[in-house]
């Protein structure tokens, strides 16, 4: 009984982590905003690439409208699956209160990119708790280096308000180094047969973003 | 082949590949991927229990008839399976058996954070955790030969960052093994009367002692030598961390946690300088390498005995205890995190079944015993209308054990209602029914029967009418069951309906007598039920937020102009109609019927 240890030779092309081997990648959003589908297409497509691949998740409770994490980490040797609080290189959000929440994943210099849609907890709803005010200024605030993505209308603009999960990553995909054709072939993989060509413009729109 | 699995897909994996013929389990987060993905393999009987000793006794049945055999749960799962289990140990095995245990650190999804390492120990059997998810695959089949080799059952024990993380795998054959056509009797093997358990006892001290020889062999225990200046002692996910923290350090990695090969951790002791155990909750390891007499330079003096570790936790812990080389990147302080969020926290999907129910017990102020499942959710604010929640099935005995002592002289508020779902109900709670109608209790029981065990995401149960695999089977009828136990008064209610449901309930309760109310409603998320929304008729509303109580996300707060009004998201609505009969304005108001 051996572990695998077959090491993988990463690609050249150059990662978004420029200070260690590994590049660190969390996405939060809400149960069933597609998290964990557009966490799953990023695995692959690092996996695809040549990358060893780690990829965590928390399932459970996170399906009825709780707030949803995924670490993914890829480089040439992956030892842990979770990213550490403060060494994240890229945070993907999929909704801005959970953009702050985990903005502190970050490392110093990392970027947030996250979608402008507002979806409110329950206990907003409930009136039990106010929705920050001005919650992009209070984002740019706190991280300068972050970038708003209006994910969901230029979802609708493609085709379905459903592949806001696509833009986001078509948003994310100039960061990462993985080739145009590999996310391509993973996006078309993941996604119902039918809706191909309106999740493709989708990727297309987020990466002109 | 390459793929990347989860934990739980290697796991079931792993089993097909080492010739597994039968698996049994009870859904429970983080292990119930683990049998979903065991029914894709059609060589294996895979099979829900309706709990977990009944799904370790399936288990142990097949391994006494000669099959290789899995049992599966999350970590209290083995409380309940605790009596098979101790016993088997006594018994041993025929084809292998190993007992899976997903343990929950830091209590993503569970009721306490127990360590089950420490039932390896209690039992007297091996054990084997995995750092990844390759591993999780390669040591299932290791557990398997250990098992029959001692003629022992095998704990098998994952956390959730071993369950539910991804990493590649190198996929394997499945070994045949010969087809099953005899059953083979071993009466003082398998007959544990005292005078045959007798003689097994001295078996299972013995064995222990062998197998902590074999730990010295196994080549899952293994050490890996970097700088001698620093050595770590470490397995599962807690290996990864501390491989990430400390990448120059020296390792010895352990794959086969109880028992311990302890000339293997005397010798990695005299090669390197300083010494330490890094692990996540009890101090587990710790406490046999104490009992070696080697001398450590730190353990759980550097971490907390609570919650989950990650590398930054375990490179800050190790430096504060005097350990050099840490990832300088992990030793900085996080940036802070933003203050005053509203939190997010889980709740009913919009078009709940539950969420009628506890909108009526909430409004009626009695003390609501409750259980494990979706409806949980029913103890948190809004709603806020569950007053205790334990363990799986105990509800109805803890209600029982609450009218017992307390006279409530006619003050409903004084008065416990027992709560629990239809699959956990068949998990535990009719033995608590069975209870409360033999002891001459008069509690009400009200029976969540949404069709499906969904806080798990929607596993089959005795009530479904179909197995694991998707086969129609004999469904268990609720109503002849608990009238079976004695219950004269079955109630059923329509949990859509506030105003029934609040007269049955009340009704119920002033009959002085044993009572169980059954809302049958099935679950909308698993059997994807969507109706039409309703809406809000700005004209009539005004604001009163009483809507609001029912706890919908549907349901928003908006500014016009002067007023304040709810607004209902047509995206979110499930049309229940819930929050409609909570309107005192008739504000909120049907969708048209489709015309023909």
């Amino acid at each position: 009984m051996t572990q695998n240890t077959q090491t993988q030779t990463a690609p050249t092309r150059p990662a978004l982590a420029v200070n260690t081997q590994t590049t660190n990648v969390l996405l939060s959003g809400v149960g069933g905003q597609g998290v964990l589908l557009a966490s799953y297409v990023l695995s692959q497509a690092a996996m695809a690439e040549g990358y060893d691949v780690k990829q965590s998740e928390v399932h459970g409770m996170s399906q009825r409208g709780g707030s949803v994490v995924s670490h993914l980490r890829f480089g040439a040797k992956v030892a842990a699956p979770i990213v550490t609080m403060g060494a994240a290189d890229l945070l993907l959000s999929f909704e801005p209160l959970e953009a702050l929440r985990y903005h502190h994943w970050l490392r110093p210099g990392g970027l947030l990119i996250y979608n402008a849609l507002r979806v409110n907890p329950s206990t907003v709803a409930a009136g039990l708790a106010t929705y920050p005010d001005e919650i992009d200024a209070r984002i740019a605030e706190i991280w300068p280096n972050s970038r708003k993505v209006d994910a969901t209308a230029l979802a609708e603009q493609a085709g379905t308000a459903k592949a806001a999960n696509m833009v986001l990553l078509g948003a994310i995909s100039g960061r990462l180094p993985f080739a145009d054709e590999t996310w391509r072939k993973i996006i078309a993989e993941v996604v119902p047969p039918k809706t191909i060509d309106a999740n493709m413009r989708a990727f297309d729109l987020g990466r002109d973003s | 082949m390459r793929e990347l699995l989860s934990g739980n897909e290697a796991i079931a994996r792993g089993a097909w590949e080492a010739g597994v013929r039968l698996a049994a389990a009870y859904p429970g987060t983080p292990s119930t991927e683990i049998l979903q993905n065991m029914a894709e393999y059609k060589e294996i009987e895979s099979q829900w229990s309706p709990n977990e000793k009944v799904a370790t006794e399936v288990a142990l049945g097949a391994s006494i008839a000669g099959a290789r055999s899995l049992a599966v749960m999350k970590h209290v799962g083995v409380n309940v399976a605790a009596d098979p289990l101790f016993t088997a140990s006594y018994t041993g095995v025929g084809g292998g058996f190993v007992l899976v245990t997903a343990d929950d650190p830091a209590m993503h999804s569970s009721q306490n954070e127990q360590d089950n390492r420490n039932y390896a120990r209690f039992a007297k059997i091996p054990m084997f955790e995995p750092s990844d998810s390759q591993e999780a695959k390669d040591l299932v089949r290791v557990a398997f030969e250990i098992s029959e080799e001692f003629d022992t059952p095998v704990l098998f024990r994952t956390t959730t960052r071993i369950s539910h993380s991804k990493s590649i795998v190198e996929l394997g054959e499945r070994v045949e093994l010969p087809a099953l056509t005899t059953l083979e009797k071993d009466v003082p093997k398998y007959t544990m009367l005292p005078g045959f358990a007798k003689l097994k006892h001295p078996k299972v001290e013995q064995r222990i002692t062998d197998l902590k020889k074999r730990a010295e062999t196994l080549p899952v225990n293994r050490i890996e030598m970097g700088d001698s200046a620093v050595g770590i002692i470490a397995t599962g996910t807690v290996y990864q961390y501390a491989r990430e923290a400390f990448p120059q350090a020296s390792f010895l990695k352990l794959g086969m946690t109880y028992p311990l090969p302890r000339k293997m951790i005397e010798e990695f002791r005299s090669k390197v300088e300083r010494l330490y155990v890094v692990e996540e909750l009890d101090p587990f390891l710790e406490e046999q390498i104490y009992l070696m007499d080697v001398k450590l330079d730190g353990g759980k003096d550097l971490f907390s005995l609570c919650g989950e570790l990650d590398p930054g936790a375990v490179a800050r812990g190790l430096t504060a205890g005097g350990a050099t080389g840490a990832e300088p990147t992990l030793l900085l302080p996080p940036p802070a995190e933003a203050a005053g969020l509203p939190q997010r926290p889980p709740t009913f999907c919009p078009g709940c079944s539950h969420r009628g129910v506890f909108t009526v017990l909430k409004k009626l102020r009695v003390f609501v015993s409750g259980d494990i499942g979706c409806y949980t959710l029913g103890a948190l604010p809004p709603i806020g209308a569950m007053h205790t929640c334990v363990c799986m099935g105990a509800s109805i005995g803890m209600a029982h054990g609450m009218s017992k002592v307390v006279d409530a002289q006619g003050d409903i508020k004084n008065r416990a209602v027992a709560v629990i779902g239809d699959s956990t109900f068949f998990h535990s709670g009719v033995t608590g029914l069975m209870d409360t109608i033999w002891n001459r209790g008069a509690s009400v029981t009200i029976i969540l029967d949404n069709r499906t065990t969904a806080m798990t995401g929607g596993q089959q149960n005795p009530g479904s009418g179909n197995t694991l695999d998707g086969e129609p089977a004999s469904m268990v009828d609720l109503t002849k069951l608990v009238e079976a136990l004695g219950v004269k008064r079955v109630a059923r209610i329509d949990p859509y309906d506030l105003a029934q449901t609040e007269r049955v309930i009340r009704e119920e309760l002033e009959a002085g007598e044993p009572s169980v109310i059954i809302a049958t409603a099935p679950c909308v998320l698993e059997f994807k039920i969507k109706n039409d929304p309703w809406t809000i008729d700005e004209n009539l509303c005004n604001g009163c937020k009483r809507c609001l109580r029912v706890g919908c996300i549907a349901l928003n707060l908006v500014e016009e102009g002067e007023k304040t009004l709810v607004e209902i998201d047509p995206i979110q609505c499930n049309g229940c109609g819930v929050c409609a009969q909570m309107c005192n304005f008739d504000a909120i108001l049907a969708p048209e019927p489709v015309k023909a």
